[in-house]
C-alpha cells in the first residue's frame, strides 16, 4: 500500500511549502504573545456551588477551605496559604522548583491538582525549619553554597529530604539519580551534590533533625 | 490557571466507570499527562473521573499460575523497586526506573504511562495537527529530529512510553472494563498506528478504564531487558530505546519478542531482529546481522537520520549484555 504522506494530504488545500513556513512563524508569534496573555488573565469568577471543601494536612496543619478542582496544590500553597517556599517554575513537571512531599515522596505541587492532596500528608520546605531554625538539609545547603540565584533551592532542599528518608546513606550516583528531577539554572550542582552527601552523613552520626 | 472542570474521586471502580458513562470526560490517573495536557489547552474537559482513591485498582501481586498482576495504578516507583519484577520481569523494572524523574515516578502510574498522549512538540504546541484535528502533520517538513523512522503514515510522532515495548515483549494482557463489559486487550495490540486512525493513540474507548496488566508466567530460560538512549542521561524520553524478551536453550535463543521505542508512532515490533536471532547463538556475527535488521526498511525523516545508527548500537550493545 502506498503510505500517504501530509504533502498529499494538504496539497487539496493549497498549502505550500512556502505558506507553511510563514505560518509556523506566525504561530510562533502567537503562541507566545497568547501564552503571556493567558498567564496575566484574570480567571473568570467562579460560582460557588463550583468550590469544593477539601482538608489539607500541611507540615502537620489541617487546613480546611474551599477550592476550585482546576486548583493545582502549588496555587493552593502560594496563593491561598501564604507558603511561598514552593516556587512556580515551568508549572508543567519539567524543572522541579515545586517540589513537595506527599506522604514522604518527593512530587510536583504544579501536576498535583488540590482536591487530590486530600488526606495525604504534604510537607513544603517551610516544615523543614525546626523551630525558628534551619533544618539538617538546608543548613548543608547554606554552608556548601548550593545555589546563586536561589530560586530552584527549595525544591532542591524538599527533593533531598524526600531523597534521604527513602534512602538514609545513599551513594553519589543515588544522590544524582535522586536530584535529577529538580534542575539549577545557575549550574549549582557540584555543591548540591555535596551538601546531600553532607545532610546524609550528618544524619548516620545522629547529628541530623 | 487550568481551563474549567469538575473533578470526581469515587472509592469504587464502579462509580468511576458510571460517571465516564457520560461524554467528554477524562480520566485521571497520576495527573502527571492529563494537568500537563490541559495546562498546554492539548484538549480540555467537562468532568475529570479520578482512579486516585480506588483500592482495587492498586497493588502488585503474583498469580497463582506463576505470572505477576499489576494495578494500573501502581506507580512507576512501585514498579522500578518490586523485587520480583526485577528479578523475573527484568524489562519492565529497568524501563520504569528511566521514565521521567523521581518526582514522576512517584506520581506517575503505570497505566497512564501506557495511556499517555505523545510528546510530540507540534502536538504539545499552539499547532492545529492532523492529530489534534487539523490537516496536516508539521513535523514531516518542520522539526522532526525527535520523530519516527517506521511506522509514519501522515502522522510522524513517536510514541513516548518506555513500559509499552518492556510489557509488550514480556506478552502483558491489559484488563479492560468500562460500564457494560470487561475484556482483555494485549499489550502489544493496544495502540493504535495513523494508518489506522492518526487521531487516536490506543484502541481504548474513552468509556474504558485499565484497571491491570496481567503478566503470564515466566518461562524456563526467559532474559529480558530495556534501555533507552536519550539527549541527557536523566530525565528524559527515548531517542532510540529496545526491550528483549529471550527465551534461551543453553546459547541458543528459542524464541525472541523484541520492541523498540522512540522509533514509530506504537511501540514497533522489530519482527526482522527477532528472524535474526531466533535459533542462533548471539556470537558476533549473529548480533551484528541483528543489528543491521533493526534498521532495515527504516524511512527516516529529514532531520533524524542519526537514529540508525543510535539502534544499530544499542542493539547490538543490548544483545550482546544479554547474552552474559
Amino acid at each position: 500500500m502506498a503510505k500517504k504522506k501530509p504533502a498529499d494530504h494538504a496539497a487539496g488545500s493549497g498549502v505550500t511549502r512556502r505558506g507553511f513556513l510563514g505560518s509556523v512563524g506566525a504561530g510562533a508569534v502567537a503562541a507566545a504573545t497568547g501564552a503571556a496573555s493567558r498567564a496575566e488573565a484574570v480567571p473568570e469568577i467562579t460560582d460557588p456551588e463550583e468550590m469544593v471543601a477539601v482538608a489539607l494536612t500541611i507540615n502537620g496543619r489541617r487546613h480546611r477551605l474551599l477550592v476550585e478542582p482546576r486548583w493545582t496544590l502549588l496555587f493552593v500553597l502560594r496563593e491561598r496559604l501564604c507558603l511561598t517556599g514552593s516556587k512556580a517554575g515551568c508549572e508543567r513537571g519539567e524543572c522541579g522548583s515545586c517540589t513537595v512531599l506527599v506522604d514522604d515522596e518527593p512530587r510536583y505541587a504544579c501536576l498535583t491538582l488540590a482536591v487530590e492532596a486530600e488526606g495525604r500528608e504534604i510537607t513544603t520546605v517551610e516544615g523543614l525549619l525546626v523551630g525558628e531554625e534551619l533544618g539538617d538539609v538546608q543548613r548543608a545547603f547554606a554552608e556548601h553554597d548550593a545555589f546563586q540565584c536561589g530560586y530552584c533551592t527549595p525544591g532542591q532542599v524538599v527533593a533531598a529530604e524526600g531523597l534521604l528518608r527513602a534512602n538514609p546513606r545513599p551513594t553519589e550516583a543515588e544522590i544524582r539519580t535522586g536530584m535529577s528531577g529538580n534542575l539549577c539554572r545557575c549550574g549549582a550542582y557540584a555543591h548540591i551534590v555535596k551538601a546531600v552527601a553532607d545532610a546524609a552523613d550528618g544524619r548516620k552520626t545522629g547529628g541530623g533533625s | 490557571m487550568l481551563p474549567k472542570f469538575s473533578h470526581l474521586r469515587p472509592a469504587t471502580l464502579r462509580e468511576a466507570l458510571a460517571a465516564l458513562d457520560a461524554s467528554d470526560a477524562r480520566i485521571h490517573g497520576g495527573g502527571t499527562d492529563l494537568v500537563g495536557c490541559l495546562r498546554d489547552r492539548v484538549f480540555t474537559t467537562e468532568r475529570v473521573v479520578s482512579l486516585s482513591a480506588i483500592p482495587e485498582l492498586r497493588g502488585i501481586a503474583a498469580t497463582g499460575d506463576g505470572g505477576l498482576r499489576i494495578g494500573a495504578t501502581a506507580t512507576l516507583t512501585e514498579i522500578a523497586g518490586h523485587p520480583a519484577i526485577a528479578d523475573r520481569f527484568t524489562a519492565i523494572a529497568d524501563a520504569a526506573r528511566v521514565v521521567a524523574s523521581p518526582q514522576l515516578r512517584n506520581q506517575g502510574t503505570i497505566a497512564g504511562n501506557l495511556c499517555q498522549k505523545p510528546r510530540c512538540w507540534y502536538y504539545r504546541g499552539d499547532f492545529h495537527c492532523l492529530r489534534k484535528g487539523g490537516e496536516l502533520c508539521y513535523a514531516y517538513e518542520g522539526e522532526n529530529q525527535h520523530h519516527c523512522i517506521f511506522g509514519g503514515d501522515l502522522c510522524y510522532i513517536v510514541h513516548p512510553s518506555d513500559t509499552a515495548p518492556a510489557l509488550a515483549a514480556l506478552g502483558a494482557v491489559c484488563r479492560v472494563s468500562s460500564a457494560s463489559a470487561t475484556r482483555s486487550v494485549p499489550v502489544d495490540r493496544l495502540h493504535v498506528p495513523p494508518s489506522v486512525d492518526p487521531r487516536r493513540e490506543t484502541v481504548l474507548e474513552p468509556d474504558e478504564v485499565v484497571t491491570e496488566l496481567v503478566l503470564p508466567a515466566p518461562p524456563a530460560g526467559l532474559r529480558s531487558s530495556y534501555l533507552k538512549i536519550r539527549s541527557r542521561n536523566a530525565w528524559d524520553f527515548a531517542l532510540a530505546g529496545v526491550a528483549l524478551a529471550l527465551v534461551f536453550d543453553g546459547d541458543i535463543v528459542r524464541s525472541a519478542r523484541v520492541f523498540l521505542s522512540g522509533a514509530a508512532p506504537v511501540p514497533w515490533r522489530s519482527t526482522a531482529v527477532e528472524a535474526a536471532i531466533t535459533g542462533q547463538a548471539l556470537d558476533a556475527a549473529t548480533i551484528a546481522a541483528a543489528a543491521s535488521a533493526a534498521v532495515a526498511g527504516a524511512e527516516p525523516l529529514s532531520g533524524n537520520a542519526y537514529k540508525l545508527a543510535l539502534f544499530e548500537g544499542l542493539v547490538a550493545g543490548q544483545l550482546e549484555a544479554i547474552r552474559g
